[in-house]
């Protein structure tokens, strides 16, 4: 018997595999139940009724990318206060007294952003 | 041997779950958006199909089920494909973690991993790789819009989201899904340290219904400039794998919040001495209930609140007879799950049809620079009160 | 032999879309091929009883470290429809120096004792583990990484600003 920690995850990836069976698995009946008739017009993208004007796939904004970039850096932020979320009130004064350390160096860093216009989108 | 019994129970239940989804989250949530909308904008609602049109559903689905596959020739066929996949698979995993209730000992829940809520948010995550697969790949400038938007909105409040799964989780101590209801025995989370847990629950509902995409953050799909955004080109039962994910998310953070805030599957409990509230409430109700039906008949406008009145009245009737029966658990917790479940369900569907939709300037200062700051501010704030009172 | 298979299922996820990362003309495709990699990882932490990094690996590689590559091919050339090659004319130079490196890895891998857990024993990588050796033990490290983080906050705004 596996530990618990494997089994639960066992599930997780028993529920990933069926869930792409069940999700494959209509996608088969309309392959086999829908007509098919392929036509030029028909496989056309929409773009408002008229025939589409050039490629969709073009370079975008530096905005997005700056916006992604904050994100990870406060998503790994916020993966550091799961612990010690965990043991905060397990623990004493002390538990506070450090995390208000390392998230008000990390409001440092939200300010500059801010204060630089990283938060803005223009 | 035994690890293959485990394995048959978790693809039996991961097709029960499936089930669950399909039926409860897309088919009858899609009718019960549909109608609420209709009600709300004093229409009647699907109203053909079946008693009160509760098998339009399932008529559209065997329709889907008929629908011709269409793969635009310019798209990137193997993702456009795969990426309705993704989000349906990753709607169903977040269901790994929810508990449903209590029998005797035993919870309802698929497995009660220790890092629940993390394991939530990680699958949450997973949706963005999904949308933004198939807004690409549709080669379509609304499609491509629809998913960077989704993307940089699913991203951008994830943050105040994971800050508010932290406040619960640093009042409970723990990051399974079941010790957090657990916690919540003597209180639920949203009235503990108050305000601050009301202002945690605020702060996780926005930044949850932006991450479903729902309005008033619905810039992704907005039908009214991008068409249907990531998924314009998805045509039948592809398109209703995307809707499925899609309601499966939103179910999904409607029982998320509830367990974070609203004390999951517990029963709302009170004293004997306090019961009469039970019997305010039920009458109260009860008295809405006869002046809609006697006054307001016509008026389809007040037909949702009609029928919360109904069900707020039967639900304080039955646990005030219930308190003075002296019984412990009125309703098996089940029921709690899923009163408090669709309820939020209800709220993200009346907002709907309440609020604009925000720009995506606005969208984004509201989430970096009023959620963020307030999700950190709160969170020590309540540390610093804990830490003070100890 | 249930580990073996386990590991066996993994190894398999992770090196298929490798393969594809790698050789795939389009770079889109490559980064979504990522996602089963890095998933698969997850899996071997899973192995390894690491449950919490398990979540993070989701979280963070998946989920984020992945829309944050896709940006970024977006907003280059790639995400155009791009077609690169992946090879060129150094391709027996790259083989070898490949196969070379892989002879050495095996070769340390079969000489080095490893120093192998007790069974039943494994060591707690739980997050409650986890907080408590941030609140103890490595009180320094823990504040030095929000510095770490501040950095790499201010040079990639700094970078981003400079591109525009």
């Amino acid at each position: 018997m596996p530990p618990k920690v494997v089994l639960d995850w066992l599930y997780v990836g028993v529920f990933a595999v069926v869930g792409i069976v069940l999700a494959v698995v209509p996608l088969i009946v309309v392959w086999l139940l829908a007509p098919q008739m392929r036509l030029p017009q028909k496989e056309l993208t929409y773009e408002s009724g008229v025939i589409p004007f050039g490629q969709a796939w073009a370079q975008f904004n530096v905005r997005y990318y700056l916006f992604a970039l904050v994100f990870v850096v406060f998503d790994v932020e916020v993966i550091y206060l799961y612990p010690w979320a965990v043991v905060f009130r397990r623990l004493g004064a002390f538990a506070f007294y450090e995390m208000l350390v390392f998230l008000l160096i990390l409001m440092v860093g939200l300010a500059y952003a801010w204060r630089k216009g990283a938060l803005e989108w223009v | 041997m035994s690890t293959f019994v485990e394995i048959l129970k978790a693809i039996g239940l991961a097709v029960l779950v499936f089930t669950f989804l399909a039926v409860v989250g897309a088919m009858f949530g899609v009718y019960m958006e549909r109608k609420i909308s209709g009600w709300i904008q004093a229409r009647l609602g699907p109203k053909h199909v079946g008693p009160q049109g509760l098998l339009q559903t399932i008529a559209d689905t065997v329709k889907l089920l008929q629908k011709e596959h269409i793969t635009p020739r310019r798209a990137d066929a193997l993702i456009f494909n795969s990426a309705p996949i993704i989000v349906a698979v990753a709607g169903l995993l977040d269901w790994v973690v929810i508990p449903f209730g209590q029998v005797g000992n035993r919870f309802l829940v698929v497995r009660d991993i220790n890092i629940g809520v993390v394991y939530f948010a990680a699958m949450a995550s997973l949706t963005v790789i999904g949308i933004l697969a198939g807004g690409w790949a549709s080669n379509n400038k609304y499609a491509l819009l629809g998913g960077l938007r989704a993307a940089s909105q699913m991203i951008s409040y994830e943050i105040p989201l994971a800050l508010g799964i932290l406040w619960a989780a640093m009042i409970a101590g723990s990051l399974s899904t079941v010790s957090l209801v657990e916690a919540q025995r003597g209180g639920w989370f949203i009235f503990k340290v108050p305000p601050l847990g009301l202002l945690a629950a605020l702060t996780f509902l926005v930044a949850a219904t932006a991450e479903v995409n729902r309005v008033p953050f619905d810039l992704p799909e907005a039908e009214s400039e991008l068409v249907a955004g990531y998924f314009a080109e998805y045509t039948g039962m592809r398109f209703a794998l995307f809707q499925l994910g899609e309601y499966a998310e939103m179910f999904a953070f409607a029982a998320l919040f509830s367990v974070l805030f609203l004390g999951g599957w517990d029963e709302p409990s009170l004293s004997r001495q306090w019961a009469w509230v039970w019997l305010v409430l039920g009458a109260g109700s009860l008295a809405l209930v006869a002046l809609i039906q006697f006054r307001l008949r016509h008026v389809l406008l007040v037909r949702p609140i009609f029928i919360l009145a109904v069900m707020a009245a039967g639900l304080s009737l039955i646990l005030f007879f219930g308190v003075m029966a002296g019984r412990a658990q009125v309703l098996p917790s089940i029921v709690w799950f899923f009163v408090k479940m669709f309820t939020l369900v209800f709220f993200l569907m009346w907002m709907r049809w309440t609020y604009p939709r925000l720009r995506l300037d606005q969208l984004l200062s509201l989430s970096w620079k009023v959620l963020l700051p307030l999700g950190l501010l709160n969170l020590l704030i309540t540390a610093f009160i804990i830490t003070v009172a100890r | 032999m249930g580990e073996f298979a386990a590991f066996t299922i993994l190894s398999l996820l992770i090196l298929i879309p490798a393969v594809v990362v790698v050789t795939s003309k389009n770079i889109v495709r490559s980064a979504l091929s990522l996602v089963p990699t890095l998933l698969g990882v997850t899996g071997f932490y899973v192995l390894l009883q690491a449950e919490f990094v398990a979540g993070i690996q989701v979280l963070i590689y998946a989920g984020a470290i992945t829309v944050l590559l896709l940006f970024v091919i977006m907003l280059t050339e790639g995400g155009a429809g791009l077609q690169v090659r992946q090879v060129n004319e150094q391709i027996p130079l790259g083989v070898t120096a490949a196969v070379w490196l892989a002879f050495l890895l095996l070769l340390v891998f079969s000489r080095t004792t490893w120093p192998v857990a007790q069974r039943g024993n494994p060591p707690a990588y739980s997050a409650l583990a986890i907080g408590n050796a941030f609140m103890t033990d490595y009180v320094l490290v823990f504040e030095v990484t929000s510095l770490v983080l501040l950095v790499s906050l201010v040079g990639a705004i700094i970078i981003a600003r400079r591109e525009e």
